[in-house]
C-alpha cells in the first residue's frame, strides 16, 4: 500500500532523499594522524592540521580511500578512478578552518543501487547518487556555561563517507528500512561501526511533498542531524504534514535547513543557518586529485564478504527458510553465521526456529550479545539434534534449554543428569496410562459415554505422571487405544 | 564580468567582513576590474587541454591509518583566548580542555 497523507484538499505523496554520514572505521583521521577514539577527554586527539592551525597541510589516509572504495563496490556503485577534493566554505565555531574538505563535482563514488524488502514480501531498488569523502566538525556543548559554547575538536577531521540517496523513497517506512539496509551493508563491509547512538552513523532527510499522482519535484527541506530511525520516520512525518499544511492555506515553503526536536517532536527553522546555502566550493589547492590504483580496487572487489542481499537469497535457497525468516537472520552479519553454525548439516528449519525464537529471546532477556552468547551454537546444534532424533519432545527441549542457558552445560550432559529424557518406551507410557485409568473410573465411564473432550485431560494426568516425559505423539495414539478400544 | 552592490555585500557577509554602505560602489568597482583583468584568461583556446592541477607531475601522496599525531591540549589551546583547560593541579599536564566562544545556540 501506498502511503499517502490526507489533506483537505486531496492525497499528498511525500518524496525523501537521505543523505547518511558513516564514520570510516579508522584508527585516525582523514587528514591527520590524530586518533579517532570515541569519548576521549576534549582536544587531547586534535593535531594542529585538525585545529586548523595555519601553515599544516593535509595528507590523506590510505586506509579511509579504501574503506570508501569497499562500501562504493558493495552498494554495486560506479567506482571513480580519479576524484578531486573540493572545501566547502561557511563559518562555524566548531569549524577552525573556515572550510570542510570534501568532494563537490567529482566524488569517489558514483551511481549505485540499495534494495530494501518491504514487509509485504516485495522489493524495492533505491537509487544511489553518490558517496563522498569528507572531514567531520568538531563538537559544541552548549550546556556548560550561562554565556558561552565550548568546542571540542577530537571530532574535528574524522572521516566520514557522506551517502546521497535520490529520492526515491516515498514514505517514513521505507527511509527506516534504507537506513537499516546500509546500515547492515556498512557493518558486513566493516567500513563503518554504524552506532547511531555515538554518532558514527547520522542522517539528514531531504522532504517534500506533491499531490498524490503528480510527478512534479517541490521545495524541499533538509532537516540535520537525525541519530535514530524511529526519529528519521516521526521527522518526515511532521514535516511532510507541515508541508501539506502550508501549501493548503495557499503558502509556499522556503528552501531551508530544520532541526528535528526528538523531545517535541516537531521540526523548527535553523537560524544560523539562514546563509549557509552559498559554500563557494572549489578545488582543495592543498590537495591532488585523487588517483586510485585499478590494482587496489580490484583486490578490494576480490575481497568483499558476502553481502546481505546473497546471504539472504542463500538462505532461503540452501536452508528452505522463508524470505521474512532469512531477512531477520541476515540483518547482522553475527546472527548469520551463528545460525549457519547452528544449522549446518542439520534440520534448517528446526534451527531457525530455535535461533530466532528461544535464543533470541534469551538475548534480549540476559543482555548478551550474538559475540558473547549465552548458549553456544554447538550446544543449540546439539539441542536440535536430540529433538530431531525423538530424544526430546518440544516441551521437554524448552526445559533443557532453560537450563542450558543457566548452567552453561551442553543438553546431553544436562538429559543424563537430570533424567529428561523423553519416554518413547510404549510398556512406559501404557503403565502410567492404566494408572491414570484405574485411579478415574468415572471419567473413563464419561469418555465412552462420549465426552471427547476429557481426552485432553487424560493426556494432561499421563504427562503429569511422566513428568512431561512422554512422547506426546505415542500418548495420543496409545490412549486412543486404549479408552475407546 | 561586473559586480553589482548587493553583490558585493552578500561575498561581504559570507567572508564575515564589515563593509560601510557607502564603500560597497567604490569596492563593486574594484573587483569588477580585478575580474575583468583576470578574464583575459578566457581567450586562451583550451580545447581538449586537460586542467592542470599541479605544478608538479606526481600523485596525492598519501599516509598509513597509524595514530602519530595529538595529544597535546596545552599546545592547541596555548593562543585560543577564554580557553578552559582541565588539570589536576596548576603544576600537571592538561589533561584535555575547552575552546569557548559566545554561546550558539540552535
Amino acid at each position: 500500500m501506498a502511503y499517502t497523507l490526507q489533506g483537505e484538499t486531496g492525497d499528498w505523496e511525500v518524496v525523501i532523499g537521505l543523505e547518511v554520514h558513516a564514520q570510516v572505521t579508522s584508527s585516525a583521521k582523514l587528514f591527520s594522524g590524530a586518533a579517532t577514539e570515541f569519548g576521549a577527554d576534549p582536544n587531547t586527539q586534535v593535531s594542529f592540521v585538525d585545529a586548523g592551525m595555519p601553515g599544516m597541510l593535509p595528507v590523506i589516509n590510505r586506509y579511509c580511500v579504501e574503506q570508501a572504495v569497499r562500501t562504493g563496490l558493495g552498494l554495486a556503485a560506479q567506482i571513480n578512478m580519479t576524484s578531486v577534493f573540493a572545501r566547502k566554505n561557511y563559518f562555524y565555531a566548531d569549524l577552525p578552518q573556515g572550510y570542510q574538505i570534501s568532494q563537490y563535482e567529482l566524488p569517489i563514488v558514483g551511481n549505485g543501487t540499495l534494495i530494501i524488502d518491504m514487509p509485504d514480501g516485495t522489493s524495492k531498488h533505491i537509487g544511489i547518487e553518490r558517496l563522498h569523502l569528507e572531514q567531520d566538525a568538531g563538537k559544541s556543548l552548549h550546556d556548560q556555561h550561562p554565556s558561552k559554547s565550548y568546542i571540542d575538536l577530537n571530532r574535528s577531521g574524522v572521516a566520514l563517507m557522506e551517502i546521497v540517496s535520490k529520492p526515491d523513497l516515498r514514505s517514513p517506512e521505507e527511509a527506516g528500512l534504507y537506513i537499516a539496509k546500509l546500515r547492515s551493508i556498512l557493518r558486513y563491509l566493516g567500513t563503518c561501526d554504524g552506532n547511531m547512538q555515538e554518532g558514527s552513523l547520522r542522517c539528514d532527510a531531504n522532504v517534500s511533498v506533491r499531490p498524490k499522482g503528480s510527478t512534479e519535484l517541490r521545495t524541499r527541506c533538509e532537516i540535520k542531524n537525525v541519530n535514530s530511525i524511529r526519529f528519521v520516520q516521526q521527522a518526515i512525518e511532521y514535516e511532510a504534514r507541515r508541508h501539506i499544511e502550508v501549501y493548503e492555506q495557499g503558502g509556499t515553503i522556503d528552501q531551508e535547513t530544520r532541526l528535528f526536536d526528538s523531545g517535541k517532536g516537531v521540526t523548527r527553522s535553523m537560524r544560523s543557518k539562514e546563509h549557509a546555502h552559498d559554500y563557494r566550493y572549489f578545488p582543495d589547492p592543498d590537495l591532488l586529485p585523487l588517483v586510485l590504483d585499478p590494482a587496489m580496487v580490484e583486490t578490494i572487489k576480490a575481497g568483499l564478504p558476502e553481502l546481505p542481499d546473497a546471504k539472504k537469497e542463500r538462505f532461503i535457497r540452501d536452508y528452505g527458510l522463508s524470505a521474512y525468516d532469512a531477512g531477520v537472520l541476515v540483518a547482522e552479519r553475527a546472527s548469520a553465521d551463528f545460525f549457519e553454525s547452528v544449522a549446518k548439516g542439520r534440520d534448517s528449519k528446526l534451527a531457525a526456529n530455535w535461533v530466532m525464537g528461544d535464543f533470541f529471546g534469551a538475548l534480549n532477556a540476559t543482555g548478551r550479545t550474538i559475540e558473547d552468547p549465552p548458549v553456544t551454537a554447538a550446544n543449540l546444534g546439539m539441542l536440535v539434534d536430540l529433538i530431531k532424533d525423538g530424544t526430546l519432545s518440544g516441551r521437554l527441549a524448552k526445559d533443557v534449554f532453560a537450563l542450558m542457558l543457566e548452567t552453561g552445560k551442553d543438553p546431553a550432559t544436562l538429559i543424563e543428569e537430570k533424567g529428561l529424557k523423553q519416554v518413547t518406551d510404549t510398556g512406559a507410557i501404557e503403565a502410567a496410562i492404566d494408572a491414570v485409568m484405574a485411579a478415574n473410573p468415572d471419567k473413563v465411564a464419561e469418555i465412552k459415554a462420549g465426552k471427547d473432550k476429557l481426552m485432553g485431560w487424560f493426556v494432561g494426568q499421563v504427562m503429569k505422571a511422566t513428568q512431561g516425559k512422554a512422547n506426546p505423539a505415542m500418548l495420543n495414539e496409545l490412549l486412543a487405544k486404549k479408552i475407546k478400544g | 564580468m561586473s559586480l553589482d552592490k548587493s553583490a558585493v555585500r552578500s561575498i561581504a557577509e559570507l567572508a564575515r567582513i564589515e563593509v560601510p554602505e557607502e564603500e560597497l560602489d567604490h569596492l563593486a568597482g574594484e573587483l569588477s576590474n580585478i575580474l575583468t583583468f583576470v578574464e583575459q584568461l578566457a581567450e586562451v583556446n583550451t580545447d581538449g587541454v586537460p586542467p592542470m592541477t599541479s605544478v608538479a607531475a606526481m600523485a596525492l601522496p598519501m599516509r598509513e591509518d597509524r595514530v602519530t599525531d595529538g595529544g597535546y591540549p596545552d599546545g592547541i589551546l596555548a593562543n585560543a583566548p577564554g580557553a578552559v583547560v582541565l588539570r589536576d593541579s596548576p603544576q600537571a599536564p592538561a589533561q584535555g580542555g575547552f575552546f569557548t566562544v559566545p554561546k550558539v545556540v540552535e
